[in-house]
């Protein structure tokens, strides 16, 4: 067990690590979450700095030994997590790797696959993308059409997935394919895989999103053949891995491999950078309205840090037990939509100016934020969507 | 008292759960909607029975020390109460007393608290006297108090006392010797038409413009800690009513949900609706946040003057609970449809609950006038 003592000079230690080790700007805006990786460039870099953050010791803590971790508790993880976190350094971007495919594969995978799979996730040599999405379907993960047919030692993969991550960097997917098109329910007929990409039937095409820039592709399955093998579990229970998958990413205790994957951007930011700006001939934190929106968004921060708190009071969310947790995407999702919004508008003129200017304020950090945001009241289930899904699950209201 | 600190998110012990629970079940049970209703034609507006029960609960000496002769569980586990009180609108003089007490614990004399807070613990009632227009802002106030010989005589009249019919006694704003001051009133020193009844739009609750002029105190009778105690009780005012809110706004949203999951129209259930169920969604988000807020707010107050973190709190705290309850009684008026417009439908007791208390210890905006100093400056 860690004392206190040894986490506090632990603490101490990854802190003077990071002054020492924070990369210098690179003269390019760098990726706020893994969804931004859209040159060789940015990946060079983060690949790099990865590499750099893993091999000092502090990614894939709690992971064992032999498998490129250090077989240390969570707690060191998060110290270091949280280190990384404050002094803003820059993501560590393998996130399918190290948040959903490692922790599954270290939970149900044979020792096979953790030998194969786990140290290229951590070193950042294999990077990972999921194929869970597919075009038409969006949200509704039930519907997934892409096949895989078994013919002797291999599946044979034919359809098309959206929203690949990496898709045209990735070594590795974990991919959600339709096994049995006769199953009752059509969630058992789907199987998971850890497919290779660098197959022949398996092609990407980059998506250029509404920032200009790129970060996703749609990938495309052909004839493509998967060794049986990369099958996890049995067949027909894709499904319920795929849910569980998504239980690791939750922190080092839950199975994640740790590092920031997200730079996240909070109010405090945004009144550094509201500090400078002049409105009708006045500093704009003087204008009484702009004041009281600021104050309007504060008080939101502050009930969404105090709802992660009040879930583990169970008594005081007894009337709606699950609300909180059901609605969190919700609230955290759209008030970064209306808060990043916001942050253009006070810029007043300077909105106006994009990423690529040198004008632009802050590089234009808050222009490409707030479209990426999209991503994120869109992906993993629309906003409509979570809030049909709080008002049926919570508050009881029937279907449409 | 545990020990607190201001940057902890909630302390809320098994006491304090149970606290809850209790009154949980004792409002639902005292307080179902037809008694609210008959409560309306009440001269005081609510029934003597059900206060005695709840004094002898110990409710009314929750935030009194033990030394007064009250529980100590301090002024944060009557957030509790209040919310479920709220939640079943069970109007009482517990707000205004309670807020009476913390004036004297927190201004008061040794001879004050000794004096008071024991008959308030069993069941004194007391209220605040604060407003004298419509200003909930204002930093001064037109009641005086005059030397004349070894008496004081107070000047000035007082909107919208709370329960001031069955008070004992009133805790006063008035200006002595240039400073601003609270003064205890007895009621038996009131002038027999010191009271007007006003009409309120809340009508389970009860207020009057009360006439001090002419009331004969001494120097004695002036809070020693006027300053601090009159900025403090204003904030947890604010966070008391902001527990009210948010227990009215639950009991909303249960209204609400009520009727979306049994009335049908163009042959489905209306809370199918996607144009009904989102602003439901919206309310319960609205109310979630409200409710964070207030056991925030009860965690960080101590007996001790408020500082920077328990301000902003309590003004956060009525900020937005003041703002999701008046979002969920407009809804709840709107999506009942032509019921919503009648005085038979309940939305109507919620939607004037809100209206009633909106401005009770200032409304969102004036809240929100101070964070910005507090946070932005």
């Amino acid at each position: 067990m860690a004392t206190d003592k040894d986490l506090q000079e632990f603490r101490a230690e990854v802190a003077d690590w990071i002054k020492h080790n924070q990369p210098a700007d690179p003269g390019f805006l760098l990726p706020q979450t893994f969804m931004e990786v859209g040159s060789e460039q940015v990946l060079d870099f983060l690949r790099e700095w990865q590499h750099k953050v893993w091999s000092a010791g502090y990614l894939g803590m709690a992971w064992p030994e032999k498998y490129g971790g250090r077989g240390l508790s969570p707690s060191y993880q998060n110290i270091a997590d949280e280190e990384m976190k404050l002094a803003r350094v820059p993501i560590c971007f393998n996130v399918i790797g190290l948040g959903w495919a490692g922790p599954l594969i270290l939970d149900k995978g044979t020792d096979y696959e953790r030998e194969k799979y786990l140290k290229g996730i951590l070193n950042a040599e294999d990077i990972w993308c999921q194929g869970f999405s597919e075009p038409n379907h969006g949200s509704d993960l039930g519907s997934i059409q892409t096949r895989a047919e078994r013919d002797g030692d291999h599946y044979l993969v034919n359809g098309s997935k959206i929203w690949t991550t990496m898709g045209n960097y990735a070594k590795y997917m974990i991919l959600l394919a339709r096994t049995d098109s006769q199953a009752e329910r059509k969630y058992n007929g789907l199987s998971f895989f850890l497919a290779p990409m660098h197959v022949d039937g398996i092609s990407t095409q980059p998506i250029k999103k509404l920032t200009g820039e790129y970060g996703f592709t749609e990938t495309f399955f052909t004839d493509a053949r998967i060794p049986a093998d990369c099958i996890m579990g049995e067949e027909g229970q894709g499904w319920r891995i795929a849910m569980q998958t998504l239980q690791y990413e939750r922190g080092a205790e839950a199975g994640a491999a740790g590092g920031i994957s997200i730079l996240s951007i909070v109010m405090n930011d945004l009144l550094k950078m509201a500090a400078e700006i002049e409105r009708e001939g006045q500093p704009l934190l003087k204008d009484p309205l702009t004041r009281d929106n600021l104050v309007k968004f504060l008080i939101e921060e502050k009930a969404l840090h105090l709802a992660e708190k009040r879930i583990q009071t169970p008594a005081l969310c007894a009337d709606y037990p699950n609300s909180l947790s059901l609605s969190g995407k919700l609230r955290s999702t759209e008030f970064y939509r209306r808060m990043r919004q916001y942050a253009l508008n006070l810029q007043g003129a300077q909105s106006a100016l994009y990423v690529g200017d040198k004008d632009a304020v802050d590089g234009g950090f808050w222009q490409r934020a707030y479209m990426n945001n999209f991503s994120t009241t869109i992906g993993g289930g629309t906003s409509q969507v979570q809030a049909n899904i709080v008002g049926e699950h919570v508050l009881g209201l029937p279907k449409d | 008292m545990t020990s607190r600190t201001a940057n902890m998110a909630f302390a809320f012990t098994d006491e304090q759960a149970m606290i809850l629970d209790s009154a949980k079940s004792f409002c639902a049970d005292k307080s179902d909607i037809g008694t609210v209703r008959s409560l309306i034609a009440s001269d005081n507006g609510y029934n003597q029975q059900v206060w005695s029960e709840m004094v002898e609960l110990g409710w009314t000496g929750i935030a009194i020390p033990e030394q007064y002769g009250g529980s100590e569980l301090g002024i944060g586990s009557t957030v509790a109460l209040i919310e479920s009180m709220g939640r079943h609108l069970l109007s009482t003089p517990y707000i205004a007393t309670t807020l009476a007490s913390q004036a004297i614990l927190r201004g008061g004399s040794d001879q004050h608290k000794t004096h008071w807070l024991p008959q308030v613990a069993e069941g004194s009632i007391g209220t605040l006297a604060l407003l004298d227009n419509e200003d909930w802002g204002a930093i001064t106030t037109s009641c005086n108090l005059s030397e004349s010989g070894d008496k004081l005589i107070l000047e000035g009249s007082k909107l919208l006392v709370s329960d001031a019919a069955v008070a004992d006694f009133f805790i006063v704003s008035a200006n002595h010797n240039g400073a601003q001051v609270l003064v205890l009133v007895a009621a038996s020193s009131l002038s027999p038409d010191a009271l007007s009844r006003k009409v309120l739009i809340d009508e389970t609750k009860r207020a009057c413009t009360v006439n001090f002029s002419g009331v004969e105190v001494t120097p004695n009778d002036i809070l020693p800690q006027s300053e601090t105690a009159l900025r403090d009780i204003k904030l947890i005012g604010a966070l008391l009513i902001a527990a009210e809110s948010t227990g009215t706004c639950a009991a909303t949203l249960d209204t609400v949900v009520s009727y979306l999951t049994s009335r049908i129209q163009f042959g489905r259930l209306i809370g199918s609706y996607q144009a009904l169920k989102h602003p439901t969604v919206d309310i319960l988000i609205q109310m979630d946040s409200a409710r964070s807020l207030i056991y925030h707010a009860a965690t960080v107050i101590s007996l001790q003057p408020l500082d920077q973190d328990a301000e902003i709190a309590c003004r956060m705290a009525k900020a937005q609970a003041t703002e999701a309850l008046l979002f969920a009684g407009d809804r709840a008026i709107q999506f009942h449809g032509g019921m919503g417009f009648t005085y038979d439908c309940d939305a109507q007791l919620f939607l004037r609950r809100a209206l009633g208390s909106q401005h009770q210890y200032g409304d969102a905006q004036h809240h929100r006038l101070h964070l910005a100093g507090l946070l932005l400056d």
